[in-house]
């Protein structure tokens, strides 16, 4: 009975080097899996103490983001029943997309303040890519 | 969750050389403690005082709804206690010491403490005395695990132990809060460990408890302002100052009682708010100790 969660939820990484306090990084995380559909609405998600157990995160910490996700309508508490995603929270991939396609404007105008071809900016955005991809992996064998 | 597994109520105890002064405690059924302070600052008397080890001058100690001392025998049996001082038998192995701890405690769980073995990588046939350090302190753990205690009291359980044993340790004290009504004490001067997993955080210092609350609490109202003044600009007054750092035209402010608002106040006064930090827990401690002391010389 002492396993059964502790792999459940590990694709939430917490970084004690990421600077912002934890249970902001637990809301930013929970709330990309909604956005892209992972947690559906009305979906049942990990109880406080499961997923405190699961990321090795005081019960305190994920109390606090799950009350924040409340007040920002993300998700539901009801007393004794656990959470759920909530029917309409707002978020959707689109808004994710809307924001990536903002930032990629920013890259290419700074990219061309500096005089970079199209094709210098492209690589340097593939290095960034590869860069977080490799930090995850090295994240995960630790 | 409102049972109280441990309270202190104006716990002294006093030596020729250094005294323990008016301890309060509350631990919630449920949670976890990370107790902190430096060497010498009076943790493991706090620790042995609860454990009845050690009889307290003045006060009253209830664990687990048994006064202590006088309690004592009874709490223990609910009770699992590690300390870096703990000694097992070196000319045993550790499938004796199982063998031995089985009869005593109702609730040892030999299947668990099997589990435990092969999670800390540990084999139960080799003898204490052939391990190192951490794999003692990993057996010692397990032996506490094993007997299914509600109250879990660590003194420093992750001192001396590498990177991999500390992981494993904390997932094994993470496990346990499975079940919402045990708790954990545990002391650290490991503020990273202490940071993760604590519910609630005392810090202690000269033996003294100089300041226990939630964790959150702790890492919400301590910042640390980086400011910008105009020539002949005076520092903003403001609520919960603890230290006054940086030079006169760049001071850095650190407070204990921080509210987003603070920020347009300085604005007014003048102030440029160039940066807001949010502080680790090991900076708050810190903080926390110089200020106390320094008040104490003043």
């Amino acid at each position: 009975m002492y396993t059964q969660y502790i792999d459940m939820h590990s694709h939430i990484v917490i970084s004690q080097s990421d600077g912002r306090p934890m249970y902001q990084q637990i809301m930013e995380q929970v709330k990309q899996r909604v956005a892209v559909g992972e947690w559906a609405p009305g979906d049942e998600i990990p109880s406080i103490r499961q997923l405190a157990i699961a990321l090795r995160v005081s019960v305190i910490t994920i109390k606090r983001a799950y009350l924040e996700l409340e007040r920002e309508g993300v998700i539901l508490t009801q007393q004794g029943k656990g959470s759920i995603v909530a029917p309409n929270t707002g978020l959707s991939p689109q808004l994710y997309h809307e924001e990536l396609t903002e930032r990629l404007e920013e890259v290419a105008r700074l990219g061309n303040l500096l005089g970079l071809s199209g094709e210098e900016i492209a690589r340097r955005t593939r290095e960034a890519a590869n860069r977080l991809i490799d930090a995850r992996l090295t994240k995960e064998i630790v | 969750m409102n049972d109280l597994s441990v309270h202190f109520d104006g716990v002294s105890k006093r030596y020729p050389h250094f005294s323990l002064e008016d301890i309060h405690l509350e631990l919630p059924a449920g949670s976890i403690m990370g107790f902190i302070g430096a060497n010498g600052a009076g943790k493991s008397t706090t620790i042995r005082i609860l454990m009845g080890l050690v009889h307290q001058d003045e006060g009253s100690v209830m664990v687990l709804g048994h006064p202590m001392p006088l309690d004592q025998a009874a709490a223990k049996l609910d009770i699992g206690f590690v300390s870096e001082d703990m000694r097992l038998y070196g000319q045993a192995t550790l499938s004796w010491h199982m063998d031995f701890m089985r009869p005593i405690y109702p609730r040892w769980d030999q299947a668990y403490g099997e589990a435990l073995a092969r999670r800390f990588d540990l084999r139960p046939q080799q003898k204490i005395k052939g391990l190192s350090h951490g794999q003692r302190v990993k057996a010692a753990l397990l032996l506490a695990l094993a007997r299914r205690p509600r109250l879990l009291v660590l003194d420093e359980p992750t001192t001396g132990l590498d990177p991999v044993a500390r992981v494993e340790v904390l997932n094994e004290l993470m496990a346990v809060l499975a079940d919402e009504d045990r708790t954990i004490l545990f002391s650290s001067h490991n503020t990273l460990d202490v940071e993760q997993i604590s519910d609630q955080i005392t810090f202690i210092d000269r033996g003294r408890i100089i300041d226990s609350d939630d964790k959150e609490v702790f890492l919400d109202r301590w910042r640390r302002l980086r400011l910008v003044l105009p020539p002949d600009g005076v520092v903003p007054r403001l609520p919960g100052i603890i230290e006054v750092g940086g030079s006169s035209r760049l001071p850095v402010l650190t407070t204990n009682r921080f509210e987003p608002a603070m920020v347009s106040v300085c604005n007014d006064l003048g102030a440029t708010v160039q940066a807001v930090d949010t502080m680790t827990l090991e900076e708050i401690f810190v903080a926390n100790v110089h200020s106390r002391r320094e008040r104490l010389t003043a």
